[in-house]
């Protein structure tokens, strides 16, 4: 049903930001934020990818000379703590903010202004991280900083805290995201979006950002403690001083493995829906599907002592937690199954996205089972810290996230700009990506039987590794070759690209219901569901409901189980205080590097800035 | 079909080299682990069959069916039931391996102390003659067929002790002590390497390994046990200078302990933990450049004039 103009012109007026730099700096869009987030975490993927050239570049022969030991110790650091901390979370929670008010139907997220906050402090992490590289002072002690290598003692400087800060950022900025995609698939779905009714995405990103709740404090507190060590001599982590060096290890892990399925299960949300659109038939399994996820949720955190097979824990202990592990391949498997199943029973259409799900099963499923193997406590303490562990993770952040990331921009690109990418340059840049990939990667595996340890900047000749790096090189450039194909078309095809129209998929939820590009205030009406696939109902029009406001900021709340409406609600309108609480916030980070004092004297202008946040706002005028 | 090649490759080239590798096991430990890679493989391989085998059913039947099938829900507790029993298996299998590994072999076994150093390995045996603690670095003897019991502890950060040859990894920590049991059973030169990120030379951390008859082994120990002959030459007086701060010689007056102890040093393999070769050439460059060879390393630059460094290189040649 097409609004009557007079309608979207209220909407366009009620919704808009201000013009110009303020409205950039004071907006609370969902979409303008998550577009952010996504530009920001590309641009970091490809500087992490360019260090990754880099080290592989040193690596393709032995005994090179061409990187020293601490320029490459720099280099994986970066890469590493960059990928992890700002490009894979982050980028998972800039699609649920660019999606989820969209599939639900609704005009913002639960809290705008707390998303607006979300960028600005993730973007404070980038920037703490990346300025302290261009000043030389990059954290040089990998991604997970152990103690005491990391402790006062062996990491004098700052490169240690600057480390600890970004993460101390990072995950406030990730928090604060969680909580607010949770409460918005919680309260706001659309009437008759049932629990039941709600598509596997929706799940994925509800699921993922509980876990984040619940695992992101552990390394908030261990970075806490290792900065306390630092500054101020606590000695959480020093034997001699009574402190215990795997404490660290214990909530590092704590957190750091849910944070793997923190970054997949988002991923399995965007296969579901690429599979099922381009399947052209509802999925198969989706109870199935939704409950693997919930499972892998709960999974996810008793599993972390995976990590620490080779530190001497108690064996019987360690194989509790090997069988744990295993255990998540049967969730994992069902899914993988329901996803080919859907394949297998509907009618599939290879367009990019669909070959992007093809290039994840095809790969992700190699990481899965390597993922086996090192769940073994016996059989990884010849896996672990290898090169074979290298390949593992890449096989599963990149074949298991990255890749239905890609796919899920290929497919939700329209929906975003009102264009298509390039087909054939999408299936050029997948069958470099892939292909690259793919080469680059599997020969680490045989690297880590070999004997090669990660982690190193140089090797001896005559180990039989030489040839294997040189095939890795190989493969890392033909991908990031393939990448840079990808960023040119998505970019060429802002401008150039062919009208999409709302829906060029026939795609099957509520995001392809309204208009492309997005406007800023998502659907003119409040959708009814009665389905899973509220965009497949025959030849029969989307049914609606009036009612939200359109001459105020409004959105519909709902209760949580049946989506029953509740109350109409304000939804909060651009303001300055967002960007100004996070500043004040970020201030005190940095500073705190410094001086603990900074944790005192800067909660001052933090109080300032959050208590103009929260002033209450005078009763209108007209009311009553 | 590229991945096939590669893998074939490497794995006729990991039977002809591996001198550091968990596909050539050379010790119980090691070849239980590698009886489990093979299951593992075994099973993980048919599972990946499966899947591309499916996806590849899925992708071609797309092509010829024209309308819409449905999945029978057998295929679903068909698919759960695959993956519960090669679970189970690989679950059995693992926790046996870990049995086999873990098994006590306390009995008789020879206790080796070993140290993780930035960037070195202090190893000490015990003087089957007198039961003192007798100390070496770098380089590991073990006898063959014999179970050694390592106690591996650290000195600073944390390490890992990785002889892939002879037994999976274990950590060295600050504050702990962890216990490995080695029984080798092929006897040659093997190599170990740190595996935990430990500073700037974590890749300069390797360590060799000679796994050798009782009888060779007994007789290198007594060597070890004796102190370095006193020499009154050139060389010496050298290296009671700057050197003897940090390194020991047994039977002469250097007793510094920051640093490996060199009683022997020339008739170890190589130089700097596994760095360089063990050559008059090398000695000389390692003592002029430490710096330029392993950066980082706690090794000073000491400058030497032509002869002192000739004589010093002499001295520390006849250290066998």
């Amino acid at each position: 049903m097409r609004p009557e103009q007079t309608r979207l012109d209220r909407l366009s007026l009620t919704w808009r930001d201000p013009p110009g730099l303020w409205g950039f700096l004071t907006t609370v869009d969902h979409k303008r934020i998550a577009a952010r987030y996504i530009v920001t975490a590309l641009l970091l993927m490809f500087l992490a990818g360019m260090l990754a050239l880099d080290m592989r570049w040193q690596l393709s022969t032995p005994e090179n000379v061409r990187m020293g030991p601490q320029l490459y110790n720099e280099s994986f650091s970066l890469h590493g703590s960059t990928m992890l901390f700002l490009v894979s979370v982050p980028v998972m929670e800039a699609m649920a903010f660019w999606l989820v008010p969209l599939m639900l139907g609704q005009r913002n997220m639960a809290f705008p202004r707390l998303g607006a906050f979300s960028y600005w402090l993730y973007l404070g992490g980038v920037l703490t991280l990346w300025i302290s590289h261009a000043l030389d002072i990059t954290p040089d002690l990998g991604w997970f900083e152990y103690p005491p290598l990391s402790g006062p003692a062996y990491a004098p400087g700052h490169r240690a805290d600057i480390w600890a800060q970004m993460i101390t950022f990072t995950e406030v900025a990730a928090l604060a995201a969680s909580v607010n995609v949770a409460a918005t698939i919680l309260k706001m779905r659309p009437p008759g979006m049932t629990l039941a009714r709600m598509p596997v995405f929706l799940w994925a990103m509800l699921v993922a950002s509980i876990m984040t709740i619940l695992s992101m404090p552990a390394i908030m507190l261990v970075t806490s403690m290792l900065i306390a060590d630092r500054l101020v001599s606590t000695h959480f982590f020093s034997p001699a001083g009574g402190g215990d060096v795997l404490l660290f290890q214990h909530l590092f892990w704590f957190f750091g493995h849910p944070e793997v399925y923190i970054i997949f299960v988002p991923a399995t949300g965007f296969v579901s829906a690429i599979v099922e659109t381009f399947s052209r038939r509802p999925l198969f399994g989706h109870s199935v599907i939704v409950l693997a996820i919930l499972s892998i949720g709960a999974l996810a955190f008793g599993l972390w002592v995976h990590h620490m097979f080779a530190v001497g824990l108690p064996r019987l202990g360690n194989n509790f937690y090997t069988a744990a592990s295993m255990a998540i391949a049967l969730p994992a498997g069902l899914q993988i199954f329901c996803w080919i199943a859907t394949i297998w029973s509907g009618r599939p259409w290879l367009a990019t996205p669909m070959l992007w799900v093809i290039g994840f099963v095809t790969t992700f499923v190699i990481g899965g089972l390597s993922g086996v193997m090192t769940a073994s406590a016996a059989l990884d303490l010849q896996l672990t810290d290898s090169y074979f562990i290298v390949a593992h993770f890449h096989y599963v952040l990149v074949g298991g996230a990255m890749f239905p990331l890609f796919g899920a921009f290929c497919y939700w690109y329209p929906k975003a700009t009102g264009r298509m990418m390039s087909e054939r340059w999408g299936r050029i840049a997948f069958a470099l990506i892939v292909g690259g990939f793919n080469l680059g990667f599997f020969p680490m595996h045989l690297l880590g039987l070999l004997g090669m340890p990660r982690r190193v900047y140089t090797y001896p000749a005559g180990m039989g590794w030489e040839r294997l790096n040189q095939v890795a090189t190989l493969g890392s450039v033909i991908a990031v070759a393939g990448g840079l194909v990808f960023v040119a078309n998505a970019l060429v095809c802002y401008w150039r690209g062919a009208p999409s129209g709302p829906d060029p998929w026939g795609g099957s939820t509520l995001e392809w219901a309204g208009e492309a590009p997005a406007p800023s205030w998502n659907l003119a009406y409040t959708p009814m569901v009665d389905s899973l696939t509220p965009m497949w109902n025959g030849a029969a029009p989307l049914r609606v409901a009036d009612g939200v406001a359109i001459e105020r900021r409004e959105v519909l709340i709902t209760s949580v189980t049946d989506a029953d409406p509740l109350y109409r609600q304000k939804s909060a309108s651009p303001s300055i205080w967002p960007l100004l609480s996070a500043l004040a916030v970020s201030v005190m980070f940095i500073a705190s590097i410094f001086t603990p004092w900074a944790i005192v004297v800067g909660a001052v202008p933090i109080g300032a800035a959050l208590t103009g946040w929260f002033w209450p706002q005078r009763p209108r005028r007209n009311r009553g | 079909m590229m991945r096939i090649i590669v893998t074939g490759a490497l794995l006729s080239l990991a039977g002809c080299q591996g001198i550091q590798s968990p596909l050539a096991p050379g010790g119980d430990q090691a070849a239980a682990l590698h009886s489990l890679f093979l299951l593992m493989m075994g099973v993980c391989g048919v599972i990946y069959m499966l899947v591309l085998g499916g996806l590849g059913w899925s992708l071609w039947r797309a092509r010829s069916a024209s309308d819409a099938a449905v999945v029978p829900e057998r295929g679903l507790w068909a698919v759960a039931i695959v993956i519960v029993v090669g679970l189970t298996v690989l679950i059995i299998g693992s926790f046996v391996a870990d049995r086999a590994v873990f098994a006590s072999r306390a009995h008789g076994a020879m206790i080796v102390r070993v140290t993780g150093h930035q960037w070195w390995w202090r190893i000490e045996y015990r003087d089957p003659a007198t039961g003192r603690w007798i100390e070496t670095a770098n380089e590991l003897h073990l006898p063959r067929d014999r179970t050694t019991r390592l106690a591996l502890g650290s000195a600073d950060v944390i390490h890992s002790f990785w002889v892939p040859n002879v037994a999976g990894k274990l950590d060295m920590i600050p504050g702990r002590r962890n216990i490995l049991d080695l029984t080798p059973r092929r006897i040659g030169w093997f190599r170990g390497q740190c595996a935990e990120f430990c500073g700037t030379q974590h890749a300069h951390m390797a360590l060799d390994v000679k796994v050798e008859s009782a009888a060779a082994f007994d007789a290198w120990l007594a060597t070890q046990a004796r102190p370095a002959a006193a020499v009154a030459s050139r060389g010496a007086a050298v290296f009671a200078g700057p050197c003897a701060a940090c390194h020991t010689i047994r039977g002469t007056g250097a007793s510094g302990r920051a640093g490996p102890d060199l009683t022997h040093l020339a008739a170890r393999r190589s130089i700097a933990a596994g760095t360089l070769t063990m050559t008059r050439g090398n000695l000389q460059g390692w003592i002029a450049q430490p710096q330029a060879l392993k950066p980082g390393t706690a090794m000073p630059s000491v400058p030497l004039s032509g002869p002192d460094a000739d004589a010093l290189a002499t001295y520390l040649e006849r250290l066998r």
